[in-house]
């Protein structure tokens, strides 16, 4: 259980995908105008996480790993060089199937997040855990905690940043550093914040 | 013709660089900006895989169903960073060791994908390859600047000789231990971005304008 809550913390806190990796940038940055919007994008990639690390573990573990289709009589058949045909095919699809089951048993949330959905396929954050999962040979357990540890620490993130520029829309930036420039810098703050996390082991 | 692929190849450099301007593709790089070695590595792999997607996809582009659209350019690009990956490895061992998941990475960068969807969907294939050509390059010269700065001033080093001896070799400079972390990246690129904007102030922006592609009706609206 401690192993699992260390690899949580971790995840969410110490190595936190959009702070510590750069990952999911883009949207990080387009879609954090505002709070409410923020949350949501948040909850649909924790979501989608939740879903993709651990397929794409099983995935890799019971086709793509040298070996492992023994037994089909192929014991010397190593295709770790699809992992990122099927990881991202896995991805795409998943995050499809989230949506439609989205669309039929929870309407509401699909209506708050609809229009992010489908733009999760291409986030690197997801692809970026399930590639952090392939090079560090997580089991099915450890799977699932890293990515919804890693998506509740992008979800925070997200809100926090969101939250900053609220704020920051009152306040006299110069011309040429307006916009992007500053959301750069404020993130670069966030990063050193979540840096005094460093070193915290459970 | 000249003068348009002069424009096609130069124009995403200062005046329409796709990280600076239109804010793609920061996600899977910035980490490996530490040293210029992998930053030029990267740069390399960037480039060649947008410029050869280009190709493919504007190859393929009135063949292409509309609806699948999307599923048919990551396969391409999945098959073409596919192709990197194994180069690297086969040739440049400790590299692609350090650039580790990055190198997949490529698969999602918004680079690749937008220009695929924005510019080779609708222009022949030499021209699409140029412009691939141009945006790689785009991007691969706020790397090496970003690795520039941050190797010099947190190592001492450019390209991997000490130019600055650090006080624990005897010399005389205190490395700045912030530029081999994160935050530093972020740092230098909005201060990048200060930079360009102030040069060509016809980029400022009053309205944060990337929340646009979200909005339906835009053109290039991910559906």
């Amino acid at each position: 259980m401690e192993h699992y809550l260390s690899l949580a913390t971790k995840a969410i806190f110490v190595e936190n995908m959009a702070l510590a990796f750069f990952l999911g940038m883009c949207s990080f940055l387009a879609v954090s105008k505002k709070v409410e919007t923020a949350l949501g994008l948040g909850v649909a990639v924790t979501l989608v996480l939740a879903v993709t690390t651990p397929l794409n573990q099983l995935l890799t573990e019971s086709l793509l790993k040298p070996g492992s289709l023994a037994w089909a009589g192929l014991p010397d058949l190593d295709l770790s060089f699809l992992s990122f045909l099927t990881l991202i095919g896995t991805i795409a699809a998943a995050v499809q199937i989230v949506e439609m089951t989205l669309d039929r048993y929870a309407p509401a949330l699909y209506n708050a997040l609809g229009v992010f959905l489908p733009l999760i396929a291409v986030n690197c954050a997801i692809l970026g855990t399930s590639l952090f999962m392939v090079e560090r040979d997580y089991d099915f357990a450890e799977a699932t905690v890293f990515g919804l540890g890693s998506g509740i620490g992008w979800a925070i993130a997200i809100v926090a940043l969101a939250a900053v520029r609220e704020k920051l829309k009152y306040s006299n930036v110069p011309e040429p550093l307006r916009g992007l420039g500053v959301t750069f810098i404020v993130v670069g703050l966030m990063s050193v914040g979540f840096m005094a996390f460093s070193g915290i082991q459970l | 013709m000249a003068t348009k692929t002069r424009e096609v190849v130069l124009d995403p450099l200062f005046n329409n660089n796709p990280i600076a301007l239109q804010v793609l593709g920061i996600c899977s790089a910035l980490a490996v900006t530490t040293k210029m070695e992998t930053a030029l590595v990267m740069a390399v792999a960037v480039t060649a895989v947008t410029a050869f997607s280009n190709a493919a996809v504007s190859a393929i582009r009135n063949y292409i169903p509309a609806s699948i659209r999307i599923i048919v350019q990551l396969t391409i690009i999945a098959s073409l960073v596919i192709v990197t990956d194994q180069i690297l490895r086969a040739y440049l061992y400790d590299v692609s060791k350090q650039l580790s998941v990055f190198v997949g990475l490529i698969i999602t960068n918004c680079i690749v994908m937008g220009r695929a969807e924005a510019f080779a969907m609708q222009n022949p294939v030499r021209i699409s390859f140029l412009d691939g050509v141009g945006n790689g390059l785009g991007y691969g010269l706020i790397l090496i600047v970003v690795a520039f700065v941050r190797e010099l001033f947190g190592s001492g080093k450019i390209y991997g000789v000490t130019v600055l001896t650090p006080v624990t070799e005897g010399g005389w400079y205190i490395p700045n231990g912030l530029m081999v972390l994160a935050p530093a990246a972020f740092f230098l690129i909005g201060c990048f971005i200060w930079a360009v904007r102030s040069w060509k102030t016809e980029q400022v922006e009053e309205e944060f304008h990337v929340g646009a592609l979200l909005e339906p009706g835009h053109e290039g609206h991910i559906r």
